[in-house]
């Protein structure tokens, strides 16, 4: 039989998915590139102090993105100092403490908490948690300590701490996940030799489940942090949306995604979009640093591991 | 080291297991706490209005969120039919012939800082390249904007899936004279038919209830969408901009919309999940 001449279709193939992995590459490369060039009439006319002035106002063009850095730093930080913690116990009951059936059951419903919108977050947030944050939480905070300063001003329910509240919920079922896995890999022969000399479960986590595993949470803390700090819906919908610095956790405030969501739309002048690309510049760059850092962290954890072994 | 009492020592591990066990229950209460909700203010805002008819004008009773849900519908399709074959394709180079070459590395480090990358980032870029440029918000600006948040985990989860595949059976199909493109698309594909099926739909479940890459894309429209180069009605902006409104009627339609995404995306996780547990189980 004669066979038939083919075209040979391999190098095209070949080509055409090469192409599709290095416009991944591309992309990113061009998300930079747009930003930097959507926020040149801001970088231009404000220059560095667009990072340190905490004015905000449309009427006279006068833009600084302090207050937004700062909200974001802070209610970041309040999600995770709520969900660090919370998060290495709820994995610690999920591997040693929970019968199997059990710790599949709550691990599925743990990671479920991720799978949920951020906006569905954000309504939860704005009509059911912020008021019960006013009317069941807040008042006793503030009774707790009177006169101190993080729980100073009238219980709105809406601000830093519903909104850091809030993202650590978010943040908590990836941080729970990981740091579960890495429990999960730590030898059973380490774990039953420390069992063996009469250590309790606690004594065993804490002297060999943690420090044998501590690099790995570490890296899931920066994979939560990174989730927390563009994290934009839920906390546009609880944390008050004003431009101001308030030492209080109560007061209203924005973070840089709740001010990008707000007001892009609103933009109609080149300077005022300029700024808002720039906060967005500001924010990408956080997430490139962080990655960077996690990226980082993890090779030196492996090249460490493999020296070990 | 120090020298405790057992009963110490007993005492500080019932301690910790109670914290545990409760951060547990914290967190299932919390899940509940929320999907409650939805279920209790949304329920009563489902009904047969709501699936027909367009949104009432601010103040007048009824309405419905069909526009919504059909622009939602094909801003989502639109962006699988962009993002998915590019991000397969991606992952095919990766898995086939990138493997563990530099160029390969630098794809997948771009990749992750993309999955990395703040949704509302991706909003901005395309506002910049596709809605300034037009002077126009469009669906089709929307989708793109969810295109290129589902092309980087389509590539990575099509790339773990493919490398799963016995080279054995790569090295059959070659052997018989079959070319490298059919290989992979008769041979290969096939085997991770599974894998691949239900990566994509865990990406299209995370897409489809995002709503910040839309807020100054797509934007949001009371008609029926029409063309893709005009504001188009999605579920989640209207979610957005209704809550916000004074309007009793709207904020029972948001939460309406509220369940249905959360339905969706929760239905499609835990079907997707399951079918992968049960398959996982079986082998």
């Amino acid at each position: 039989m004669q066979p038939k001449t083919h075209t040979n279709l391999d190098p095209t193939f070949r080509w055409l998915t090469l192409a599709s992995g290095l416009g991944v590459v591309l992309l990113v490369a061009g998300i930079l590139y747009t930003l930097v060039i959507g926020a040149m009439p801001a970088l231009k006319h404000f220059g560095f102090g667009f990072l340190v002035s905490q004015s905000w106002d449309p009427a006279f063009m006068e833009f600084g993105a302090l207050s937004s850095v700062y909200g974001t730093l802070i209610s970041t930080a309040i999600g995770m100092l709520i969900a660090v913690p919370l998060s290495l116990v709820i994995a610690l009951f999920l591997v040693e403490l929970a019968p199997p059936a059990v710790s599949r059951l709550a691990g599925g419903a743990i990671e479920l908490l991720a799978a949920i919108p951020s906006i569905i977050y954000g309504m939860w947030g704005l009509f059911v948690f912020a008021p019960f944050l006013a009317d069941h939480v807040q008042p006793r905070l503030a009774e707790l300590i009177p006169g101190f300063p993080l729980f100073e001003g009238p219980p709105m329910g809406i601000g830093m701490l519903s909104a850091g509240i809030i993202l650590a919920l978010m943040v908590l079922p990836f941080i729970t996940s990981v740091t579960r896995d890495v429990f999960q890999m730590v030898p059973a022969v380490v774990k039953e030799s420390a069992y063996g000399m009469g250590s309790t479960t606690w004594e065993v986590t804490r002297k060999v489940t943690i420090p044998y595993g501590i690099q790995g949470v570490v890296g899931a803390c920066f994979l939560g942090l990174g989730r927390a700090i563009g994290e934009t819906m839920a906390v546009t919908f609880v944390i008050g949306n004003r431009h101001e610095i308030s030492a209080s956790l109560f007061a209203a405030g924005n973070s840089i995604a709740s001010t990008l969501a707000n007001e892009f739309t609103e933009a109609s002048d080149e300077l005022y979009l300029g700024a808002l690309i720039e906060l967005g510049l500001v924010l990408f760059g956080v997430t490139l640093l962080l990655q960077l850092v996690a990226r980082w962290w993890l090779r030196r954890t492996a090249r460490k591991m493999g020296a070990v072994r | 080291m120090r020298h405790r009492s057992l009963a110490y020592r007993r005492g500080i591990d019932l301690g910790i297991r109670l914290i545990s066990s409760l951060a547990a229950l914290f967190g299932i209460a919390m899940l509940s706490w929320i999907l409650g909700t939805v279920m209790l203010k949304g329920g009563p805002a489902i009904n047969w209005e709501f699936f027909t008819e367009l949104p009432a004008p601010p103040g007048m009773p009824g309405g419905g969120l069909a526009n919504a849900i059909l622009g939602t519908l094909l801003i989502t399709l639109l962006a699988v039919v962009l993002g998915v074959p590019i991000g397969l394709a991606a992952g095919v180079w990766l898995a086939e012939f990138g493997q563990q070459s530099k160029t390969a590395e630098t794809v997948r480090f771009a990749a992750n800082l993309l999955m990395g990358t703040p949704s509302i980032i991706i909003g901005v870029f395309v506002y910049v390249v596709m809605v300034m440029t037009t002077g126009q918000f469009s669906g089709s600006a929307g989708a793109v904007a969810l295109a290129i948040i589902m092309l980087p985990v389509v590539a990575r989860t099509s790339e773990d899936i493919l490398a799963l595949v016995p080279s054995a059976l790569r090295e059959a199909a070659l052997a018989l004279g079959v070319p490298r493109w059919k290989a992979t698309v008769g041979v290969v594909f096939r085997a991770a038919k599974t894998g691949l099926l239900t990566g994509t739909l865990l990406a299209i479940a995370r897409v489809s209830g995002e709503t910040a890459p839309l807020l100054f894309t797509a934007l949001n429209s009371p008609y029926w969408p029409e063309s893709f180069n005009e504001p188009t009605a999605n579920l989640t902006v209207t979610i957005f901009n209704y809550a916000m409104s004074p309007y009793d009627d709207w904020q029972t339609l948001a939460w309406g919309a509220s369940l249905l995404i959360a339905a969706s995306v929760l239905g499609t996780t835990i079907i997707t999940r399951g079918f992968l547990w049960y398959r996982s189980r079986q082998s």
